[in-house]
């Protein structure tokens, strides 16, 4: 039988025990793979690939030639979540988002978490993304953080942690759904038996979250939008998606207008007035007159609709504060403190390269640790200490003596691995998980999320700028699975 | 206007407007080349004298000069095709066609998007011209491809104001395209006096209407081959898809289902100039256009054609043009 010579290599396996025999909620499909007959698996794999690039789910590279658009990498080796375990993840998130809205919206307000001295005033002024320019502002419902996308990593403990928050812009929700269709689609044969909870249910719940925080201005049904930064944006695939889905209208910067401290779009017949925007624009470009000055992409203007409650604005202006890896590394204590309560799910240990005896700790260290830059993301700015240079090394070295409230560190990972088809037979390949969490009235954890695999061998890095590619992640259902 | 209505923005109905139009020109040059492919065969002359009308057609005869020379088959096929640095070949106008459709996806059919993305990439994936045997075929395909795409569209877009500027733009630039091919042609054709009533004269003019997939429709209703009667059905009858006049009749609807405006009357600049030209092409006799000169008129049906376009863009379009740069700049995933 193919699947026979898979090696776990040591590594935390999400189908498999160290023992090499598959865990309960895998055996299933793992059978099913076993029955198909030599090169099944491959030729799926192609007419998967195939059918993204016919119905043009791709992004596009920066710095590549002109118009170059990839398809994101799809496995069609699924990743398993069990029933159980999800819903400890499930309760994890909820706590978590639930505390960290807490946190930005008094951040923004009292200052209370600094004042009680829980989290040192100087990480807040000083984090890359925090905005003087909302204090003040009471969102409707008063959620700063709509739509959430955290990062989670399983280490070879077999503990699930919370690597990154992603707040402010999170993107990927597209791929978790258009992965489940292509699977469906190419590979039917792999869900019977199983029960897989749907994730299609998520452009519903989204309208329905957006619908819900229209400032009570609008009148009747209101008006949402989606605010794309254009269509030669990495994510545009991802924009275009999910207003289609939603029956929205996809906006940008230059259909719309403020008058009289209200948003407008202009229209085929004149100006049309818009309640709720889903923005997937960053703070810096949304608006030249209260951030960046030479943002040709923004509304003049609307940050002073926003504060004046006359348009909400999902995902909040502001709430980058918290996806600084410094603050991150803070939210356990926020949960303590506004909650009351450990958290449910543990951070990543981090040493703190602001703080002396951490600082030493990690230059010591370098070649152990992983070095990230406080708000960089996307796999940039950051050093993966086992797999560096010594002049890469040293370069950290300098940067971290001349900025040490700008690097954190974390011990290096040894992320969990799922089977992935690479030259035509099975391989394990570290990955991550970015479950999707919605917060309205109510806060809603998508049963799924974005599978990212690292598919270069040995690799941890899982971006999709730096060869990550994604599977469908299945969750099981109470009913059907362990 | 009722409840559900939903507003169009300005710069979606302008790139919808353009999608319909890129796909039209590309099925026109597509018809165009592969009429001349089949003529060639009937024909004793040399190539320059038939190919060149093609280059003429597309108005872009001096940047052909420019970057080939004379006309030969390759060479206009080439420019016509393949050449990315000519704004009308088929290839620049499938990519014009995806551009628009891909900036304007969550308003079109997923249907739609997916057959102007697989007609783009197709293309995209012919790196070098077909053998001459599969010529035909090619262009066939392209034809066959652009008509699937409006099949596509009138079938899976509802039929509401973005299909009206959908449907307006296509129907703008098939006048625009019937005008062209016959001011070449009957430009042509008339000094070879020589050859009128010989053979020749009806293949010439049997390929006109072929150019405009005309040819069968005007044998059912005029039967032999006139150039006075030609004339009338390719621009004034009412009933052939390609006449200029069903054009701007359709044209018209659309542009005033989209104001609300009654048909008949004005509110926009662009219906009172829809309506001037639909009522010239209702009550105009094709005896005294021939007599005044096909040429002249046609010349100025397709300035008219062309203000036309202006004054939609600035009764319904209005907007600025993007900065590339800065969306490029803000990317994460």
């Amino acid at each position: 039988m193919w699947l026979d010579a898979y090696q776990t290599e040591g590594f935390h396996d999400e189908m498999f025990e160290a023992s090499g025999t598959a865990r309960p909620e895998a055996r299933l499909l793992l059978e099913t793979l076993a029955s198909l007959e030599d090169g099944q698996l491959v030729r799926c794999q192609k007419v998967a690939e195939r059918m993204l690039l016919q119905m043009g789910i791709t992004f596009n590279v920066y710095g590549d030639s002109a118009g170059a658009e990839k398809i994101f990498p799809f496995d069609l080796v699924p990743r398993i979540v069990g029933a159980q375990e999800w819903a400890w993840i499930e309760r994890g998130l909820k706590q978590r988002i639930h505390a960290l809205n807490e946190f930005i919206d008094d951040i923004y307000h009292d200052q209370k978490i600094l004042k009680d001295k829980v989290i040192p005033e100087d990480i807040i002024r000083s984090a890359t993304f925090f905005r003087p320019q909302c204090h003040g502002i009471d969102p409707p419902r008063r959620v700063w953080c709509h739509i959430t996308g955290t990062d989670l990593v399983r280490h070879g403990d077999g503990q699930v942690y919370v690597l990154e928050d992603n707040l402010r812009v999170p993107s990927g929700v597209s791929y978790v759904l258009e992965n489940r269709d292509i699977m469906k689609r190419t590979f039917p044969q792999v869900f019977e038996g199983l029960d897989v909870r749907p994730v299609d249910v998520y452009p519903s719940r989204l309208l329905e979250m957006l619908e819900s925080i229209a400032p009570e201005t609008a009148s009747g049904k209101p008006i949402v939008v989606l605010l794309t930064p254009g269509m030669y944006n990495s994510a545009y695939f991802e924009h275009s998606f999910l207003a289609q889905q939603m029956g929205i209208q996809l906006v940008e910067g230059r259909d719309l207008v403020v008058h009289d401290r209200m948003v407008w779009m202009r229209t085929t017949k004149g100006l049309r007035k818009v309640d709720v925007i889903y923005r997937r624009i960053d703070d810096d470009f949304m608006d030249p007159e209260a951030f960046r000055k030479d943002s040709m992409l923004g509304v003049p203007g609307l940050l002073e609709a926003y504060r004046a409650g006359n348009v909400a604005l999902a995902n909040a202006p502001g709430n980058g504060v918290a996806d600084d890896k410094v603050v991150y590394s803070y939210v356990p204590e926020m949960i303590r403190y506004y909650e009351g309560e450990d958290a449910i799910l543990p951070n990543v240990p981090t040493y703190l390269c602001w703080r002396d005896s951490d600082r030493q700790h990690v230059l010591a260290n370098l070649d152990k640790l992983v070095v990230k830059s406080a708000n960089e993301a996307g796999g940039y700015g950051m050093l993966v200490g086992p797999h560096s240079t010594a002049a890469q090394r040293e370069d950290f070295a300098a940067k971290i003596e001349a900025n040490p409230r700008n690097y954190i560190a974390q011990p290096t990972l040894a992320l969990s691995r799922v089977p992935t088809l690479i030259n035509g037979r099975l391989e394990g390949r570290h990955v991550d998980l970015r479950p999707y969490i919605l917060y309205g009235q109510d806060i809603f954890v998508l049963p799924g999320g974005l599978t990212r695999v690292a598919l270069r061998k040995g690799s941890l890095v899982v971006n999709s700028s730096q060869g990550g590619g994604s599977k469908d992640t299945w969750v099981l259902s109470a009913r059907g699975g362990a | 206007m009722n409840s559900a209505y939903r507003p169009l923005l300005s710069r979606v109905a302008d790139a919808v407007y353009w999608m319909a139009r890129y796909i039209e020109r590309a099925e026109n040059v597509a018809r165009f080349i592969g009429v001349n492919l089949h003529l060639q065969l009937d024909l004793p002359v040399a190539p320059a004298y038939q190919w060149r009308p093609l280059i003429d057609t597309s108005g872009d005869a001096k940047m052909f000069c420019e970057r080939y020379g004379e006309p030969s088959l390759d060479h206009v096929i080439e420019f016509l095709t393949f050449d990315p640095a000519n704004p009308n070949s088929i290839c620049s106008c499938l990519r014009a066609a995806r551009e628009n459709a891909r900036s304007v996806r969550e308003t079109i059919s997923s249907e739609m998007w997916e057959q102007v993305n697989s007609m783009y990439l197709q293309f995209q994936g012919q790196h070098e011209m077909p053998e001459p045997e599969w010529l035909p075929e090619f262009f066939r395909n392209i034809r066959l491809s652009c008509h699937m795409f409006q099949g596509i569209t009138d079938t899976t877009m509802t039929h509401s104001e973005a299909w009206h500027f959908v449907r307006l733009g296509r129907k703008m630039e098939r006048a625009d395209k019937t005008s062209r091919i016959l001011d070449v042609k009957y430009f042509m054709l008339l000094p070879a006096v020589t050859d009128v009533g010989t053979p020749y004269d009806d293949i010439h003019w049997s390929a006109v209407l072929k150019s405009v997939s005309g040819f069968e429709m005007y044998r059912k209703k005029y039967g032999r081959l006139r150039p006075r009667d030609i004339v009338q059905f390719l621009v004034m009858d009412d009933e052939f898809p390609r006449a200029i006049r069903y054009c701007v009749a359709c044209a018209d609807q659309s542009l005033h289902a989209i104001t609300g405006t009654p048909l008949g009357s004005f509110h926009y600049r662009s219906e009172q100039l829809m309506g001037i030209l639909r009522a010239e092409l209702d009550f105009t006799s094709v005896d005294h256009v021939i007599r005044d000169g096909l040429h002249e008129y046609l010349d100025g049906l397709q300035l008219k054609l062309n203000g036309l376009g202006d004054s939609l863009s600035k009764d319904f379009f209005g907007w600025e043009p993007p900065a590339q740069a800065q969306i490029q700049a803000q990317g994460n995933l």
